[in-house]
């Protein structure tokens, strides 16, 4: 908002708004009379008028008038926009384009009104402006508009500007706008000599919990340099204790809740590239280290939809990510049967030496993404249907990529779980997890699978690269900041089970960012480490073992 | 005693390995000494180089203990390494006291964080002898306790791999740390001068060569007379078959747990000379890729041979430190490409192909020949294959 008075001039502002409050009063808010246009048009005119007293009179005849529709004329005023037309009435000017335009309309001015020059203004003018345009925006229809002008009433603060936004809280219909004008109201009234407006006040912000008044209570509850509490009445320093507990616990919640979003959108991401972990690592018995660059791989397959969109298809652009999910699928689905074929294929039943190729794999993976599409990160926009997000309570905002993010990852384990627990491929691929010799014996083709498989592990990571895309920015390195914390969901939950992947995933993200407030982020990462390594000294099967006689 | 000794080598393999050890610790210094005129004088910059492959090869032959002997493929030995190499800078840095930027008796990166007091882990290091035990006990005692828990319960094959890179992961974050107290992001650094003497001066440097390289020698020999031990034929009985050899009531977990902690040691030892050469420690010593990198060279040389990990750890880095310089994008494409085709292709290394050649050549079958060892590659993936429910 561009309303914003001169701290030092807030007292004469004060005044300025008793008088123009007693006038609204007596004149009966203009309410009672219908304003008519010209009126309007008059009054607003009467801003670009040379003289002095004239800008005045139609500044008072606004307040009087009350008509939200004269709010871009004042703003322009006091701004030093307003122009005054050849043609005798006022216009806007644009100072980016240079054009004039229409108070009321925004219609651009004829060649008429020009030359413009411009309204010349003092300061008495300008403090006399600016609290109308302050009422004005309070009953604007605009609810931010209105949010704004609460917001600088109150830190004006005294007791008229109380007034006015008292009669508006009264008003108020919009959840959002009458909570704020209470706080307004409240910061007001709190410094009030009445002990029974400061009362009222402090059990305002006892029910809207809000914390951005809490130096003040603690301020009431403070004791002064004579030994007295700040807070003469004993009634309001007992609510005051009452409200500071009430802030107090619904910030920790505020924090905790926060925390378990955040843990459950890393655990998403986690848990994408654990599922196809679990699934090459249980089903093969294939340590998979070139598994995170299958997550950056997905995710610069996003990039290159994203870009190709933009250069080809930008009509369509918001729906790029519906493309870059199948893209970034078969992308990696591809990648990972052809080094299933290529390499890995060689190495079963060799697991430490896989571990060695697959990371050989990961540097070739990372140094080709590196020459393709240079060392820097890469940006990928969230579409606007993704951008933004809810705001569930004060101060804890529930973004729309997390949301999306988790929606995602819920929808992929369901697909996964309905293609190894309900179709006959899944049956196929379970069998040769339980006993690989027995399940070819019955013809099962296992060679085919354990192909067809590798694909799909690293299709799913691919997924997870198009989640993690909508999260943050894309680095040939993506992958391997994922790699140890997606073993680890795979060692905790046990090898070859999904919901242990499920489980483990989710745990390890929530505890990590739960950790994270108390002892920072790096400190947070080394207690779950510790934790896991002593998890398996306890436990080497995982949470999850699975019961069956090929165990040792 | 002359018996065990042949035990240890044959003829020819003590002669070999004293002209290895004379042209490391005697020839390259003379050649360093002469002037540069001369066709085949080794110039002063190479001296630090080589001196810091010779540290990669005590760690290599540290590893190929562990890994090649044991089958117990860690993949956090760089933690060791750095740890060690920690305990020399802390050395060196208490050495330097009064004459950082700061001039003031505290390290440099404590001043600068407004440190008033030493930690208490701080001291004591100012001596040389303190800081040498410390550099080797405490990565041997965080490698006999970890080792124990590990080892105690089962945990092998790849599960231990991901366990151990986890640990040093974790490490690392922890020493990325200001709080920590070694120095954060930067580590340690600037060092000035080592037992009185300043690390610029050639021979100086050309001293921590001639420590290196006799560190490696003896650390050479340390490794063979395990490993040709009876204790050595119980760990490779363990690689094979762990189950059998506990089956024979040998207790592999006491067994493993030595020869852990013992090449953790080894590569503690390794750090704390390289530190010194290269002038810098810093927690990105400890990243993973270090210590995967550490497993490839002992692959590439060949499992289970000891000379072969040290070979490998020379090719290796003499490759990298001219590819890099020479094709520095082309570095990574070789280097993975060298994971992958020498696990697929060259199970036991550039000296298993060697070995073969030589075979092939002099197929007499009444001849004991040397390559007659189990191939790890195919024995060691027995037990691990239990692991992994299949």
């Amino acid at each position: 908002m561009r309303f914003a008075p001169a701290p030092t001039a807030s007292r004469r502002f004060a005044t300025a708004l008793s008088a123009l409050a007693a006038l609204v009063f007596l004149t009966g808010g203009g309410a009672g009379r219908p304003a008519f246009a010209d009126t309007l048009d008059d009054a607003i005119n009467g801003l670009a008028s040379s003289s002095g007293e004239k800008i005045s009179a139609s500044v008072k005849q606004l307040a009087t008038l009350d008509d939200p529709r004269a709010i871009p004329a004042l703003d322009a005023l006091c701004d030093d926009r307003l122009r005054a037309g050849a043609d005798g009435r006022a216009w806007i000017f644009d100072s980016h384009t240079h054009d004039l335009k229409d108070p009321l309309t925004g219609a651009p001015a004829p060649a008429g009104a020009r030359p413009a020059k411009e309204v010349e203004l003092d300061n008495d003018i300008r403090r006399d402006a600016q609290p109308v345009l302050a009422q004005l925006q309070l009953a604007s229809p605009d609810k931010a508009v209105r949010l704004a002008a609460a917001e600088e009433l109150s830190k004006a603060g005294s007791d008229d500007a109380a007034v006015m936004l008292h009669k508006a809280y009264d008003k108020e219909k919009d959840r959002g706008v009458h909570d704020a004008l209470a706080l307004a109201v409240a910061r007001l009234d709190i410094q009030s000599k009445d002990a029974a407006a400061r009362l009222a006040a402090v059990q305002l912000l006892h029910k809207s919990g809000n914390d951005a008044m809490l130096g003040e209570l603690q301020r009431l509850l403070s004791v002064g340099a004579d030994g007295q509490p700040q807070e003469p009445d004993a009634q309001v320093r007992a609510e005051a204790k009452e409200a500071l507990n009430a802030v107090m616990s619904r910030r920790r919640m505020i924090t905790a809740v926060g925390s378990v979003i955040y843990g459950v959108s890393l655990a998403s991401v986690l848990l994408f590239a654990a599922l196809g972990l679990a699934i090459t690592f249980g089903l093969l018995g294939v340590i998979n280290m070139a598994h995170g660059e299958m997550l950056m791989l997905g995710a610069y397959a996003t990039y290159a939809v994203q870009t190709f969109f933009q250069n080809h298809l930008a009509g369509a652009f918001q729906y790029y990510l519906v493309a870059a999910v199948p893209v970034a699928f078969l992308v990696t689905f591809a990648v990972g049967v052809v080094l299933e074929r290529l390499v890995i294929r060689h190495l079963y039943n060799r697991p430490l030496e896989t571990l060695l190729a697959t990371w050989g794999i990961s540097l070739i993976l990372i140094q080709t993404v590196r020459l393709i599409f240079g060392a820097q990160n890469v940006a990928v926009a969230n579409p606007d249907w993704l951008a933004g997000g809810v705001e569930l309570a004060h101060g804890l905002v529930l973004p729309y990529n997390r949301i999306g993010v988790v929606v995602f990852v819920v929808a992929v384990s369901a697909a996964v779980w309905v293609l190894l627990y309900r179709t006959r491929l899944g049956l196929n691929v379970r069998a040769i997890t339980q006993n690989r010799n027995m399940a070819a014996c019955v013809g099962i083709p296992t060679k085919r699978l354990d192909a067809w498989m590798f694909g799909l592990g690293s299709g799913i990571a691919g997924l997870g690269g198009v989640a993690l895309s909508q999260l943050g920015n894309v680095g040939p390195e993506l992958g391997q900041s994922y790699i140890i914390d997606s073993f680890m969901v795979v060692v905790l939950g046990g090898v070859g089970r999904l919901a242990g992947a499920i489980v483990s995933a989710l745990g390890l993200g929530v505890i990590n960012k739960l950790i994270e407030p108390a002892a920072g982020a790096v400190m947070g990462k080394i207690v779950v480490l510790g934790f896991i390594i002593l998890f398996i000294q306890r436990r080497p099967q995982g949470l999850f073992a699975i019961k069956g006689r090929s165990e040792a | 005693m002359r018996e065990r000794l042949l035990q240890f080598h044959g003829r020819r393999g003590w002669v070999v390995l004293a002209v290895a050890a004379a042209v490391l610790i005697v020839l390259v210094p003379l050649l360093n000494s002469l002037p540069r005129s001369f066709p085949l004088s080794v110039p002063d910059y190479l001296i630090p180089l080589l001196g810091k492959f010779l540290c990669y090869g005590i760690m290599a032959i540290a590893m190929d203990l562990v890994w090649g002997y044991t089958g117990i493929l860690s993949l956090g030995h760089a933690l060791f390494f750095a740890l060690g190499g920690y305990g020399m800078g802390m050395y060196l840095m208490r050495r330097m006291a009064g004459e950082g930027v700061y001039r003031s008796n505290l390290p440099d990166f404590m001043v600068f964080l407004d440190w008033k007091q030493l930690p208490w882990y701080w001291h004591g290091f100012q001596h040389f002898g303190f800081a040498v035990a410390m550099l080797l006990l405490v990565p041997g005692l965080l490698a006999l306790v970890f080792g124990w828990f590990a080892f105690r319960s089962r945990i092998k094959g790849v599960y231990l791999s991901i366990v151990t890179q986890a640990l040093t992961f974790a490490a690392m974050l922890l020493f990325f740390q200001n709080a920590t107290g070694f120095g954060g992001n930067n580590g340690l650094t600037d060092f000035k001068h080592l037992l009185g003497r300043s690390l610029q001066s050639p021979s100086t440097k050309l001293a921590l060569y001639i420590a290196s390289a006799v560190a490696l020698v003896l650390t050479y020999l340390l490794c063979r007379f395990v490993v040709t031990s009876k204790l050595g034929r119980v760990l490779t009985a363990i690689r094979d078959a762990e189950l059998k050899t506990r089956f024979c009531g040998y207790e592999s977990t006491h067994y493993k747990v030595f020869v852990w902690t013992l090449s953790a040691m080894l590569c503690a030892l390794a750090g704390a000379l390289y530190v010194p050469q290269v002038g810098i420690i810093n927690p990105s010593e400890m990243q993973p890729s270090n210590s995967i990198e550490l497993a490839i060279w002992v692959a590439v040389g060949g499992r289970g041979t000891l000379v072969g990990p040290l070979l490998g750890a020379l090719l290796l880095n003499g490759a990298k430190s001219y590819l890099t310089a020479a094709f520095p994008s082309a570095w990574l494409y070789v280097l993975g490409g060298i994971f992958v085709l020498v696990t697929l292709f060259l199970p036991r290394g550039v000296l298993g192909l060697l070995t073969a050649a030589r075979k092939r050549k002099a197929a007499s079958p009444d001849r004991p020949v040397e390559a007659e060892r189990p191939a790890p590659a195919e024995r060691g993936a027995a037990p691990e294959k239990a692991t992994v429910s299949t």
